[in-house]
């Protein structure tokens, strides 16, 4: 039943900027809120508020045009303030200047036992929190329909700069226990905890109940679900895996305990481009801006991710933190000119290779930024992308079967078993800066579109 | 930094010229060559993963190019003595060295001028960058070559292998064949007078040394050769870099630490040119290659220099793990095959190369074939059960 999985492969990005594990303090002001559509991926969204409409914290915004069962709502109570389009009239924000007060819609607070599977998934559809169940394969939000074959929360995070979900989460283990029980109810299938030999200390994960609790070790990428996954039980064809981040866990328990939306999180600031890095207390959609500006170091040049270092997005000062985002980056644009920088001896050039000579200090830290750190080539450094996909899996021949889109070869070559996310340690090495991630993305997506 | 600074400010100052509309932007490759060797450029992520590791195209390309240096300049210092060997002459090291240098410069530059042109027209007509391989290639190219190779010669093979070698198939990366091999079997094929027989590996031969390799006293019956010592240290005839398994393994070393060559199929080479070595000397028989110890095969000739430097190329060999170590036992097995059985020419590390490099691919759709068959056996019990 529970598992103890030793993950060999991987590799840890020795990045200096990891957040202080203290809570900043909560004088801050948020003043904008918003929801970023283009977050729930193959979401078509169908607005449901104006600008001015007022919503209050569990009002939706829109719904899925796919599938109208599928709502996403507001974080928060105030006035839709803006909806901002993109190229093709694409919504990429949902404005909401904030109430003072939230007020919150009342989604009943009946016991977990009273409840059908049925009840509980409409509750989990109508407050919009369905959409913090995603699915395997593809990584969208899970098909209210579909028999998942498992349900997996990864209690750790081993991203670079990613969150220590034992500091993140002290405290909430009733409202997580009672999301997980909300999970374990929903379909027929087990709910695996998946916790870190190492990383998780926590009694919330540790003494879980409920769950199958798994234990894994190992680096970077072990944290991922699909490496999990494929760890556990593989996805095969027609097989589909539900997955839900921990801090989602908990808002899910909120919910069902007390009645209503609460999409309160405490989410990790790191990088170096911040004199102060710590953790915050927020809710789900806030501008960054109030959090980050005082905290940067003078003549920052600053570069914003929602999300971690690897697969997080680019966003401004002004920008939001992502739904599926639970951390916050800040690092060093690299946008300068290096004289032979490929030809210097490197000491302070890290690097997954020995060319550089910061092999002779492996544990030293350093500061990271954005450069490319040369130019695009033809994807011929064969053999290595493995040694950090720890899957079985072979990394260039899935890629050049999404590049040529051959949806036989994709389906045969494992696209089910993989995200973009997984790619991402490959992408990091590889010498011919091949844009990875974006190559898997849209092989998975062809596939979904071709088979569904 | 002051003077990069400058640099800098001039190159920003000349680069409107070479951008699109500029009057030389016919030059643009050229141009964006040169500027991303002297400046790693300032372009930043975009999408996708948002830092990088710092290493690139050009920074591999260097340390093969690093890797190669041992092998060259001991070529060089070979080339000087067994020139003044031959002729009964003693001579200082550095007079030794310097006669070398200044007989495999100009093949080097030869080399380099003819490949750096082409591939410049090419990156223009095909509108991308520059790419590093020709760096490589155009180093090997001389290294595989005898001392005594005319350079007219030396530079249409490497237009021949740069062209047809290469850029029909869509420039680097996309390649069948090593291109330095290519550019070694069109020498070979198209004038073997001059690329094979006791008279090529000494330059200015004199009459004190036959000239023979030690490949060509076996092919002529002769099993009184040098010693395996002798042999390993690489003071012998041959082409240029390959005689001097001590400078080759220096190369190795770098290549193996450095992760930029694979270490299964160097090894593997080199486990499947002793396996076949041993088999032979199992079997035995009146042919005296049969007799020849299994290890002599990996000081010969270009064994080693080939299981190092050109079966190791990533774009060539095998592109999955199990079908690396394959690929390389077979390139080790055949080559010492095509030496044994092989009346016509006693060399057979190019051959077996070559004819691997061919057959790559098809090692790499077993092996992915078994990956697949894995995935589709898993799908159908789960298909089964429900």
């Amino acid at each position: 039943m529970s598992k103890e999985i030793r993950i060999k492969r991987g590799f840890t990005i020795q990045i200096e900027g990891e957040a202080d594990k203290s809570l900043m303090s909560s004088t801050f002001k948020i003043d904008s809120y918003a929801v970023k559509p283009t977050d729930f991926h193959g979401v078509r969204p169908k607005l449901l508020v104006e600008e001015g409409t007022v919503v209050k914290a569990g009002t939706p915004l829109f719904f899925d045009k796919a599938d109208e069962r599928i709502k996403i709502t507001s974080p928060v109570s105030g006035v839709i303030s803006a909806i901002v389009r993109g190229e093709k009239r694409v919504i990429e924000e949902i404005r909401i200047t904030p109430d003072q007060q939230i007020q919150r819609i009342d989604f009943g607070k009946e016991a977990l036992e009273g409840l059908t599977c049925c009840q509980i998934r409409t509750k989990l559809l109508e407050s919009g929190l369905w959409a913090c169940i995603r699915m395997r394969p593809f990584n969208v939000i899970a098909n209210p329909d579909d028999k998942p074959k498992m349900i997996v929360v990864s209690a750790f995070d081993t991203a670079p700069l990613g969150a220590d979900y034992d500091f993140a989460m002290y405290g909430q283990k009733e409202n997580f226990q009672a999301g997980l029980d909300v999970l374990a109810k929903l379909t027929e299938a087990k709910v695996h905890l998946n916790v870190h030999e190492e990383l998780t200390r926590e009694d919330t994960f540790l003494s879980a109940k409920n769950v199958v609790i798994n234990k894994f070790s190992g680096k970077h990428p072990t944290g991922n679900v699909g490496i999990q996954i494929h760890h556990l039980d593989p996805i095969s064809k027609g097989e589909v895996v539900w997955f839900v981040n921990p801090q989602d866990v908990i808002i899910i328990g909120r919910l069902f305990l007390e009645g209503h939306l609460d999409m309160t999180k405490i989410v990790p600031m790191a990088g170096t481009e911040l004199k102060r890095t710590g953790y915050h207390n927020i809710i789900a959609g806030a501008c960054i801006k109030s959090l980050v500006e005082k905290s940067l170091i003078s003549d920052a040049n600053p570069r914003y991710i929602s999300g971690n270092v690897l697969t997080g997005k680019k966003i401004s000062l002004d920008g939001y933190l992502g739904f599926y985002d639970h951390s916050i980056s800040v690092i060093p644009e690299g946008d300068y000119y290096e004289f032979m920088g490929w030809g210097m001896p490197g000491f302070e050039k890290f690097s997954f290779w020995r060319s550089f000579f910061s092999w002779v200090t492996p544990n030293s830290k350093y500061v990271l930024d954005t450069n490319f750190h040369g130019g695009e080539r033809a994807l011929i450094w064969t053999g290595q992308y493995e040694k950090v996909l720890p899957m079985d899996i072979l990394p260039t021949q899935l890629l050049k079967a999404c590049i040529v889109e051959d949806i036989d070869a994709m389906e045969q070559l494992g696209i089910y078993e993989v995200d973009a996310e997984d790619f991402a340690l490959c992408e990091f090495i590889d010498p011919s800066k091949t844009e990875m991630q974006e190559i898997i993305r849209k092989g998975m997506d062809l596939v979904k579109q071709e088979t569904s | 930094m002051l003077e990069m600074r400058f640099l800098r400010d001039f190159i920003d100052k000349i680069k409107p010229n070479f951008v699109k509309g500029g009057k030389l932007h016919w030059l643009h490759s050229t141009f964006d060559a040169f500027e991303t060797l002297l400046f790693v450029p300032n372009k930043v992520t975009l999408k996708g993963s948002h830092i990088r590791d710092s290493i690139d195209s050009k920074r591999n390309m260097g340390i093969v190019l690093l890797a190669l240096i041992p092998a060259l300049l001991f070529g060089m210092w070979n080339v000087g003595v067994q020139h003044f060997l031959s002729h009964g002459v003693e001579a200082t090291f550095w007079q030794e060295f310097f006669y070398g240098f200044w007989r495999v410069l100009p093949i080097v530059i030869v080399v380099y001028a003819t490949g750096f042109i082409i591939e410049f027209v090419a990156a223009q007509l095909r509108g991308h960058e520059v790419h590093e391989g020709i760096l490589v290639t155009g180093l090997l190219i001389p290294l595989l070559c005898p001392p005594t190779v005319p350079l007219w010669m030396v530079a249409v093979a490497t237009a021949f292998a740069v062209i047809i070698g290469k850029e029909v198939f869509g420039g680097t990366g996309m390649n069948v064949w090593n291109p330095a091999l290519i550019a070694r079997a069109f020498l070979f094929f198209a004038y073997p007078g001059q690329m094979s027989g006791d008279g090529v590996w000494i330059r200015d031969k004199g009459d004190a040394l036959t000239g023979a390799t030690p490949l060509a006293e076996i092919q002529a019956g002769s099993l009184d050769i040098m010693s395996a010592q002798h042999m390993f240290v690489g003071l012998m005839p041959g082409s240029i870099g390959e005689t001097s398994a001590i400078a080759i393994l220096l190369g190795a070393a770098i290549l193996l630490f450095t992760g930029v060559a694979s270490f299964r199929i160097m090894f593997s080479v080199i486990l499947g040119g002793l396996a076949m070595g041993g088999l032979l000397n199992l079997i035995g028989g009146e042919n005296v290659w049969f007799q020849v110890p299994a290890y002599y095969h990996l000081l010969m000739g270009g064994f080693l220099f080939g299981a190092v430097f050109m079966a190791t190329d990533p774009v060539t060999a095998s592109q999955t793990g199990t079908g690396k170590w394959f690929y390389g036992f077979l390139i080790g097995v055949i080559a010492v095959l095509i030496r044994v059985f092989n009346p016509a020419y006693p060399e057979g590390m190019m051959l077996a190369i070559l004819l691997m490099n061919t057959f790559a691919p098809l090692i790499d759709h077993y092996v992915i074939n078994a990956n697949k068959k894995r995935r589709l056996k898993r799908a159908q019990i789960v298909a089964e059960q429900t």
